[in-house]
């Protein structure tokens, strides 16, 4: 998987790329408006991941070059300019996503696998860990072929979880993607542990060969048995 | 009061005074003026009857008016010499009008071949009463004829000069800062209106270049601490991902990360609360109240029972209100998220919802909160430290946006509303 970030804050930069490299994706990187549109016209990719502002140019207008070329890359707006403007102007323009900074990378690596899943695989969209299959579009999990029954909550912490395999998931990541935006100012997401004791709890029963580990204050993390 | 009458009533007034007291003068003259010409009249009447009193001696058998306007007595010497000539009003029995009408009088004597007369001469005389009703209808239709004439002025003439007055009126009451379109005013040739249109013009220029760089500003802030804050976090977030970390220093980044994460909800919060009160959430549209409630109950489900603290809903009407979707959903969730947060385990959030308006009750400190303080930012309760102390600010400022009706009362438990049409 070929993924190409556009992004002027070198250290955000930094951070995305390391953070998408450990999932094995070939990453390749534009700092500046032109560095960028060179890439886009010479290079495909499967995704890419496009901030607004940027050194010579608005990421916009890449987005617009892009439809030009009618190029098929599954686009992912990165922008600190939470406006609704951006985000309006931008999905019309063809992007697939849009992420307000800040993020977390377990949010980022959801919506990349998303468009990618999206984009390559239409109709399997079937994520398996070991013996268990999970099966986006029709929200079932199974275990071994045998089905599990879990709450909407419980199946889309799973999910997050599952599609962050090995990667670590903080609490405040996880709350905003299953609770939503607002859950954000909660501040306290003790009730997040109780809806994964139940999830381990069922995984274990039906066997599965995934574990969900808590890492001390910060989140969690699925690895496979 | 309207401008045009309301200098139509000042000239109303100003007329009614000028008027009465010209009326009064006017009156007093003229009279004063008839009498002197009577007067002379009577003089000149005495005259000729002395005159022919030379000639005709039975002219001074006249002793009364019967059918002459003169009435001659005789009189001694001392009575005469006491005699002046004395012009007087008195009344007499007319005729014609069958009624003692008002006649002016001169009384004189005069010497007759050493005989002493005292002589009466009248005129018929202006009736007093008739002038006066006369003069009060004149001055009446005089009165109404100026106010209408002033009114007719007013109307066509006067709203024609003011005519680019009226139309800034109208501009500015439809002016609208975030709606940021090219300041254009009407031409006109009169001077002062020409000053005043390109004062507001330059006012109202210099107000949106404020309010956009201000705009630009929050975005830019927005931004410039945003990135910063994203790149610490996501550093953490990849170095806690490191495995050589021991459990103690996880801990440690951990908590780095929640005092981070707090930090940018924060600023988020404080963004959010200057884009309100900038009223930079323009596009407003008819939100059902009751289906946005029920979601964001739904969502807050978990955290609730978590807490074991029952919501109910008592959905009493429909309630549509014109407002941004997003600031609807805001409001909303502060308020039912305050009464979630500030509750005790097993307590309970009521909330009743009417036509136009929203009630929440929850259970929780027992004691009322200072209703000064409460709306202010940074406001905050003992009992959970962790709060931004913003939420009930950014329900103030929404409130206060669209002149929303917000109280807060105590009775043994809290009680929140909100009035979509306010009362007050």
């Amino acid at each position: 998987m070929k993924i190409l970030v556009i992004e002027d804050e070198p250290d955000m930069l930094e951070n995305i790329v390391c953070s998408l490299e450990k999932e094995k994706y070939l990453v390749q990187t534009a700092a500046t408006y032109d560095a960028a549109l060179e890439k886009v016209s010479l290079y495909d990719y499967d995704c890419i991941l496009l901030d607004i502002t940027l050194v010579g140019g608005s990421g916009l207008d890449i987005l617009q070059e892009l439809k030009k070329q009618q190029k098929a890359e599954g686009v992912i707006i990165v922008s600190a300019k939470n406006s609704l403007d951006d985000k309006v102007a931008g999905l019309e323009l063809g992007a697939d996503d849009y992420l307000p900074k800040p993020f977390h990378m377990a949010e980022l690596h959801a919506r990349v696998k998303s468009v990618l899943r999206r984009r390559k695989f239409a109709g399997s969209n079937i994520l398996s860990i070991q013996n268990v299959e999970i099966d986006l579009d029709k929200h079932l999990v199974r275990v071994a072929d045998e089905e599990l029954t879990l709450n909407r909550k419980e199946f889309d912490i799973l999910v997050y979880l599952a599609t962050n395999e090995k990667r670590l998931v903080s609490k405040t990541a996880l709350a905003e993607h299953v609770w939503g935006d607002h859950i954000d100012e909660a501040d306290s997401f003790e009730f997040i542990y109780s809806q994964i004791k139940n999830l381990r709890k069922k995984l274990k029963e039906h066997r599965a060969q995934v574990e969900i580990q808590a890492i001390y204050g910060i989140g969690y993390k699925l690895v496979a048995e | 009061m309207k401008l045009l009458n309301y200098t139509t009533s000042y000239f109303a007034i100003i007329l009614l005074v000028v008027i009465t007291i010209w009326a009064g003068l006017f009156y007093y003259n003229m009279l004063d003026e008839i009498y002197d010409s009577m007067d002379d009249g009577l003089e000149n009447q005495k005259l000729l009857v002395i005159q022919k009193a030379a000639q005709d001696s039975t002219v001074l058998s006249h002793q009364s008016f019967e059918e002459g306007y003169y009435a001659i007595k005789k009189i001694t010497f001392a009575q005469a010499k006491k005699q002046q000539d004395v012009y007087q009003d008195t009344l007499m029995y007319m005729l014609n009008e069958k009624d003692f009408e008002p006649v002016r009088m001169l009384k004189t004597a005069f010497r007759q071949k050493d005989n002493y007369y005292e002589m009466r001469v009248i005129t018929s005389m202006v009736e007093e009463d008739d002038l006066i009703e006369d003069l009060l209808y004149s001055l009446l239709w005089l009165y109404l004829g100026l106010i209408a004439s002033i009114l007719i002025l007013n109307n066509v003439l006067l709203k024609k000069i003011w005519q680019p007055f009226y139309s800034l009126l109208q501009y500015l009451q439809h002016f609208r800062l975030e709606d940021s379109k090219p300041i254009k005013l009407k031409e006109t040739k009169i001077d002062e209106f020409r000053l005043l249109n390109s004062t507001i013009e330059k006012l109202l220029q210099s107000n949106t270049d404020t309010y956009i760089s201000q705009k630009n500003f929050i975005e830019n802030a927005s931004h410039e601490l945003q990135t910063p804050l994203a790149i610490s976090l996501n550093k953490l977030e990849l170095l806690a991902e490191s495995s050589q970390l021991q459990e103690e220093q996880l801990v440690q980044i951990g908590a780095i990360m929640e005092n981070l994460e707090r930090l940018t909800r924060l600023n988020k919060l404080l963004l959010l609360l200057s884009k309100i009160e900038n009223k930079q959430f323009a596009p407003v549209e008819e939100v059902n109240i009751n289906s946005a409630l029920k979601k964001i109950i739904a969502d807050f489900s978990d955290q609730a029972s978590f807490r074991d603290i029952t919501i109910s809903l008592h959905e009493e009407a429909t309630c549509n209100v014109k407002v941004n979707p997003d600031l609807a959903t805001i409001l909303l969730v502060n308020l039912v998220k305050n009464a979630i947060i500030h509750n005790h385990e097993g307590g309970f959030v009521t909330i009743i919802l009417k036509a136009e308006s929203l009630l929440i009750e929850n259970s929780g400190k027992k004691a009322p909160l200072d209703k000064q303080k409460i709306f202010t930012r940074f406001y905050k309760d003992n009992a959970s430290p962790a709060s931004t102390g913003l939420g009930l600010a950014i329900i103030k400022a929404i409130a206060d946006l669209y002149q929303f009706g917000l109280t807060y009362n105590y009775r043994q438990n809290h009680i929140w509303s909100v009035y979509f049409k306010n009362p007050f």
